[in-house]
């Protein structure tokens, strides 16, 4: 087998890919009438066009982005965490707690502390599936949705009790949301309302790539995701380290979370996790589960993300047409995954290339 | 206190029903050998599907029976089509079951929400399927209110359990099924067409999970939000763990999950102040807690769960 | 079979193969591991499409496209791993294949339960219809799979080392059995032990990387021709000549209790002790417990009771990692699952138990350029073939794989080594050069358990011979008393006087 066929062969399974992504979603766009092409420049290109409209894409590739490479750490360590949803939700309430219970401490204490908490929060919202699946041997993908519903509940419960703003009590107008915050845990803004949390993401990205590849610790948690049998032989204590990238994974989710509230909400509101835990499994799979990847991944599903908002009103697409495009990505980037691993297809590919190009000569 | 533990029993069995369908659907899923995760996108689908016929044909008022019959009829083949496409995923081209599960899931919730959008618009609800009291037997105090006064599609439901075991057990398409699910290389070397087995399956188990989206939004609510679903495809998932494969067991589980379900109902009903979202939590916990004690006994399991069949790969 | 090409890729599987059985023979297909003899097999079973040449039953030209067309045909198969369902009762099992009891919408287990007792009978073979295969010995499961191949209208029967899991007196009542079946079968017997092949076959054919290298009658030919025309190659392997070794106690296993995975009792009160220099091998019929004592030893496996003796240290229930650091070395049964995570580097394989110590890594951080310098050394010193130190441990051929894992293993200076079915599955070039990999860490005072079933691998190499049997020390003598016979008695659970 030549090298250029090989690199012909892959880039003709990932162009089919493309392909058929484009297609599946154009179905549906022709199931609702709409003109599939135009859809498609709504989303993908016209956010483009404005500085406002890239600012707005940032805002939302920044908590993909973080979410994205708590996921690829769980992921690298064989856990599948689905539940980064719930996880951002628990980052929320931890924040919110600790902004409305010190308002008056200053900012370069309140913020990391803050910010902090609401890892905290994530952080053992994703501990829990780990250690259940380290111990008890519960499948992670189940006990993470069930633990995302439980944290949406739980979190409007206490944006209804105990967080709620008291000029709501007073003359609610029936949206349950919290005080707005001082501004000692608000994270600035670089232009329109682009906030500084793009630097922890790029930060975290960095970290991320340096706890996997240089560390002892990553290492540890990759051999026991590529192979956890043979790491459990090397002594590697499998489970801590599923449970360890779940914490991981988790306390990103969670400060997603804090990064969302200090640098655009400023309040506690309904609505904010806006599926980006799911967004995130997309995010870190078409990134290759790799920072380097996650990064333009992140910026190209904030892009989809942020255009899906504009379609209803230019398309008359509803916004969730969004979610049926990330599902298929999804299908189609594991799919394709397997036709380029399957030595046996490239064998019986390559020898009726052969064939052909011997009845040529 | 009688009426109101009476009135939560009676609740039990046409609440129980989506969940009951979805949970053997994926029973059959799974002792095919195949994880179907995206169980939660197909019922979204078959709900969307269910309740657009009888609402297109009567624009939200009364319609004749035969649109909500069609409703059902729609949904399950709308299901079966997802199961096909998932068949392609992770039998054809073996992709790694769970996150094409995840996919799917996306894919089936986003594609329903979409076209309802456009199709239906806001929440329009339908006249939905009639009650039908079983003469005699629904006259029975206590007893009949629980047992013999529910809409058709639930008495089917019941009855389709004894049918499922007779398929699983007594057919020669279930002795297929389950071995392709258990030991798939001992079914290749018998002959049987192990990822036939699984693609057959994999349609009649999505069927079952569109016909019980249908119930939810035909029978039950007796319309579609995006909220409908709101996890029941993942609870009839980890339903199919908890009875052990077995369509029995899968039901008793079913039946107590719905119990956890009407909780809230009841907490109402008896004007105790406590907190709504702690009563609607409460069948979640209890998914993560079950999970954690059911018995990882492999014995009887289908031990190729997940794992796709490829006959010339040796292990 | 004429002309029979198969691929696989990289592997040329069959090459040109032709063979020939007649009515109420026997022929013998005998050849190393790797040779190609399971693969013709699925060919003419129908599992695999051959990429080219023909196969002809009674001069007639046939297509299986499935195992189907192949039974129809009167062929029957006896894989090496068994065909079973473990979750169906045997009745169950026969009736998967049995089609003429499909009828649409039942199948007909009574039709079914009448063909297994027909043919119980008729060969003498009894089996229980109502038991699920997960209650059954091994020795029992075999049987199920010969009634099985058997209610299929099997009239020329593929076994596929049927004797593998048996010990040599079940052996020799199978092949007392299968002689008589030649009256009415005839039977391809795939072998790779020459006794059997010369008690039983009329005919034999040699494989050697997939070609035919010899066939002939087996009568005309003396067991050690074979065994030269079939490794092609003259390899003595090493032996282990020297006198007992008189060290101190390495490994010492007093009394140990251990459950497996379906709960019953792997070990019961097993006892053992292996001094330093000593190489102390564990024959068995697999399923006896080994598994479960090599787990135990290194801690991924609880203790019930008794103790385990490294060094003077007790190791039983430390974790694994603590097993280890005490200086256990450790080859396990599985190369690729449990001795290379398959898609890591050669690289970081090698450095796969010492990742946090001093060598690797400071402070959390590994250092790359040690795991190269170490890769690089012991590639060479291992004669790992390999097309670099980054390359997948995984894409490796079997031999090569466990040359990482022994290269990991030897050069982190063990104290002592476990080393299940070190060689299991790899040509003799490979073996040789483990067995002397072996022999020398013996020498350098370092206390050996070999656990295997290739009683020629344990003879060669052990200064004792332990056997075990249900999870118990049957009995351990010394090198020069072993015979494979007296192994063979032990080994079946017969106590000696």
């Amino acid at each position: 087998m030549t090298r250029g066929f090989r690199i012909a062969f892959r880039a003709a399974i990932i162009l089919i890919a493309i392909v058929a992504a484009v297609v599946f979603a154009s179905a549906i766009l022709w199931l609702i009438g709409a003109d599939a092409s135009r859809t498609f420049y709504i989303i993908c290109i016209e956010p483009l066009t404005k500085m406002l409209h890239i600012s707005e894409v940032l805002i939302r590739a920044i908590p993909l982005c973080i979410i994205a490479l708590g996921i690829s750490a769980a992921y690298r360590s064989g856990i599948i965490n689905i539940g980064a949803e719930g996880q951002m939700a628990m980052g929320l309430l931890a924040f919110t707690g600790v902004a409305l219970a010190f308002p008056d401490l200053p900012r370069p204490l309140l913020l990391p502390l803050a910010l902090i908490a609401s890892m905290i929060g994530g952080g053992i919202w994703g501990y829990i599936p780990g250690i259940l699946r380290a111990k008890l041997n519960v499948s992670e993908l189940l006990s993470t949705v069930m633990l995302n519903y439980i944290a949406a509940q739980f979190y409007s419960l206490c944006l209804r009790t105990i967080f709620l703003d008291p000029n709501e009590r007073i003359d609610g107008t029936g949206n349950p949301q919290s005080m707005r915050f001082t501004e000692n845990v608000w994270l600035d803004r670089i232009t329109g309302r682009l906030h500084y949390g793009i630097i922890i993401a790029i930060v975290l990205a960095v970290l991320i790539y340096v706890l996997l590849w240089k560390t002892t610790v990553g290492f540890r948690m990759r051999a026991s995701g590529s192979g956890a049998r043979a790491a459990r032989y090397a002594g590697i204590s499998v489970g801590f380290y599923a449970a360890l990238s779940m914490a991981i994974s988790g306390a990103f989710a969670g400060l997603a979370g804090g990064v969302e509230l200090a640098g655009v909400h400023r309040r506690a509101i309904e609505g904010i996790t806006n599926n980006y835990g799911f967004s995130g499994v997309v995010v870190a799979l078409f990134g290759g589960l790799h920072p380097a990847g996650i990064i333009p991944a992140s910026f190209f599903f904030g892009l989809m993300i942020y255009g899906a908002t504009l379609a209803p009103s230019k398309v008359g697409v509803p916004a969730n047409i969004v979610q049926v495009m990330q599902g298929i990505i999804i299908i189609v980037i594991v799919t394709a995954q397997m036709v380029l691993s399957n030595t046996y297809f490239q064998d019986r590919v390559w020898r009726r290339y052969q064939r052909i190009m011997k009845k040529e000569a | 206190m009688v009426d109101i533990v009476v009135n939560m029993l009676s609740m039990c069995i046409p609440f129980s029903v989506a969940l009951l369908l979805a949970s053997i659907g994926e029973m059959f899923n799974q002792r095919a050998g195949v994880f179907n995760l995206g169980c939660e996108g197909v019922m979204a689908m078959g709900a969307f599907i269910g309740m657009l016929i009888p609402f297109a044909a009567g624009g939200g008022g009364p319609v004749s029976q035969w649109y909500n019959f069609l409703g059902f009829a729609a949904a399950a083949a709308v299901g079966a089509l997802l199961g096909l496409i998932f068949g392609v995923i992770t039998v054809t081209f073996r992709a790694p079951q769970g996150i094409a599960g995840i996919g799917l899931q996306m894919f089936g919730v986003g594609a329903a929400g979409t076209l309802f959008r456009h199709f239906v618009g806001g929440t329009q609800s339908i006249p939905g399927i009639p009650d039908i009291d079983i003469p005699l037997l629904s006259k029975i105090p206590l007893i009949g209110d629980i047992f013999f006064s529910h809409n058709v599609m639930a008495y089917l439901a019941y009855l389709f359990i004894p049918v499922a075991m007779y398929i699983l057990f007594k057919t020669p398409w279930g002795l297929r099924v389950r071995a392709a699910g258990t030991n798939p290389r001992a079914a290749d070397s018998m002959g049987i067409n192990v990822n036939r087995t699984r693609y057959e399956a994999l349609m009649l188990g999505s069927a079952l999970a569109g016909l019980a989206g249908a119930y939810l939004s035909i029978a039950q609510a007796k319309l579609f939000s995006d909220s409908l679903i709101s996890g029941r495809g993942f609870i009839a998932v980890a339903l199919v763990y908890f009875g052990h494969w077995h369509p029995l067991k899968v039901m008793g589980g079913a039946l107590l999950f719905t119990f956890a379900q009407t909780f809230q109902t009841v907490v109402q009903s008896m004007g105790i102040s406590f907190p709504y979202e702690l009563a609607v939590m409460l069948p979640y916990v209890l998914v993560i807690v079950v999970l954690s004690f059911t018995s990882k006994d492999q014995r009887m399991a289908p031990t190729a769960l997940g794992q796709p069949f490829n006959r010339e790969i040796r292990t | 079979m004429e002309h029979i090409t198969k691929r696989f890729p990289g592997v040329l599987a069959s090459d040109d193969i032709s063979i020939s059985v007649g009515e109420g023979e026997v022929l013998a297909l005998v050849g190393e591991n790797g040779a190609g003899k399971t693969t013709l097999m699925n060919i003419l079973m129908g599992l695999y499409q051959s990429d080219e040449g023909r196969i002809l039953i009674n001069d007639r030209e046939v297509h299986f496209r499935g195992p189907e067309d192949a039974f129809r045909a009167g062929l029957g198969m006896v894989h090496q791993t068994y065909m079973l369902v473990h979750n169906m009762t045997v009745l169950e099992n026969v009736a998967l294949g049995y089609k003429n009891a499909w009828k649409h919408v039942r199948v007909d287990l009574d039709a079914v339960r009448t063909r297994i007792e027909e043919i119980s009978t008729r060969y003498g073979l009894s089996v229980n219809p109502d038991a699920y295969v997960w209650q059954l010995s091994v020795g029992e499961q075999q049987r199920v799979e010969l009634v099985k191949t058997l209610c299929l209208g099997a009239r020329f029967l593929i076994l596929d080392e049927p004797t593998s899991a048996l010990t040599p007196q079940e052996t020799d009542e199978l092949i007392a059995l299968l002689k008589n079946m030649t009256k009415e079968l005839s039977i391809i017997f795939i072998s790779h032990k020459l006794q059997e092949v010369k008690a039983l076959s009329s005919k034999v054919t040699i494989l050697r990387h997939g070609k035919v290298v010899f066939s002939g009658n087996t009568d005309d030919y003396s067991s050690q021709e074979i065994a030269a025309k079939m490794t092609g190659h003259e390899i003595v392997l090493p032996k282990n000549r020297a006198s007992m070794p008189d060290g101190e106690e390495a490994l010492g296993i007093d009394g140990i209790t251990v459950m497996s995975d379906m709960g019953t009792k792997a070990l019961d009160n097993f006892s053992l002790s292996v001094r330093s220099g000593e190489i102390v091998g564990l024959a068995g019929v697999s399923g006896n417990g080994q598994r479960e004592l090599a787990e135990a030893i290194n801690g991924l496996r609880p203790v019930e009771s008794g103790r385990i003796v490294l060094l003077g240290k007790e190791i039983q229930n430390r974790s694994a990692h603590d097993v280890i650091q005490a200086g256990m070395g450790y080859i396990p049964e599985e190369r690729n699952t449990e001795g290379i995570v398959p898609s890591f580097s050669i690289m970081e394989n090698l450095a796969l138990k010492d990742i946090t110590t001093e060598k690797f890594s400071s402070h959390g951080i590994v250092k790359k350029d040690e795991e190269e310098k170490n890769a690089i050394r012991l590639v060479e010193g291992f004669d790992i073939r390999c097309p670099g130190i980054a390359t997948a441990a995984g894409t490796l051929s079997g031999g090569n794989i466990q040359k990482v894992i022994l290269a990991r293993e030897i050069d982190r200076k063990p104290e002592f080594l476990v080393a299940v079915y070190p060689t299991r599955g790899l040509d003799m070039g490979a073996v040789e050069f483990i067995h002397q990999r072996l022999l020398a860490i013996r020498e350098s005072g370092i206390g050996i358990l070999l656990i295997s079933e290739e009683l020629d691998e344990i003879m060669n190499l052990s200064d004792r011979i332990a056997v075990i049997y249900k999870g118990s020390v049957q009995k351990i003598l010394n090198r020069d008393e072993a015979t494979k016979e007296r192994l063979g008695i032990l080994m079946a659970g017969v106590k000696e006087e």
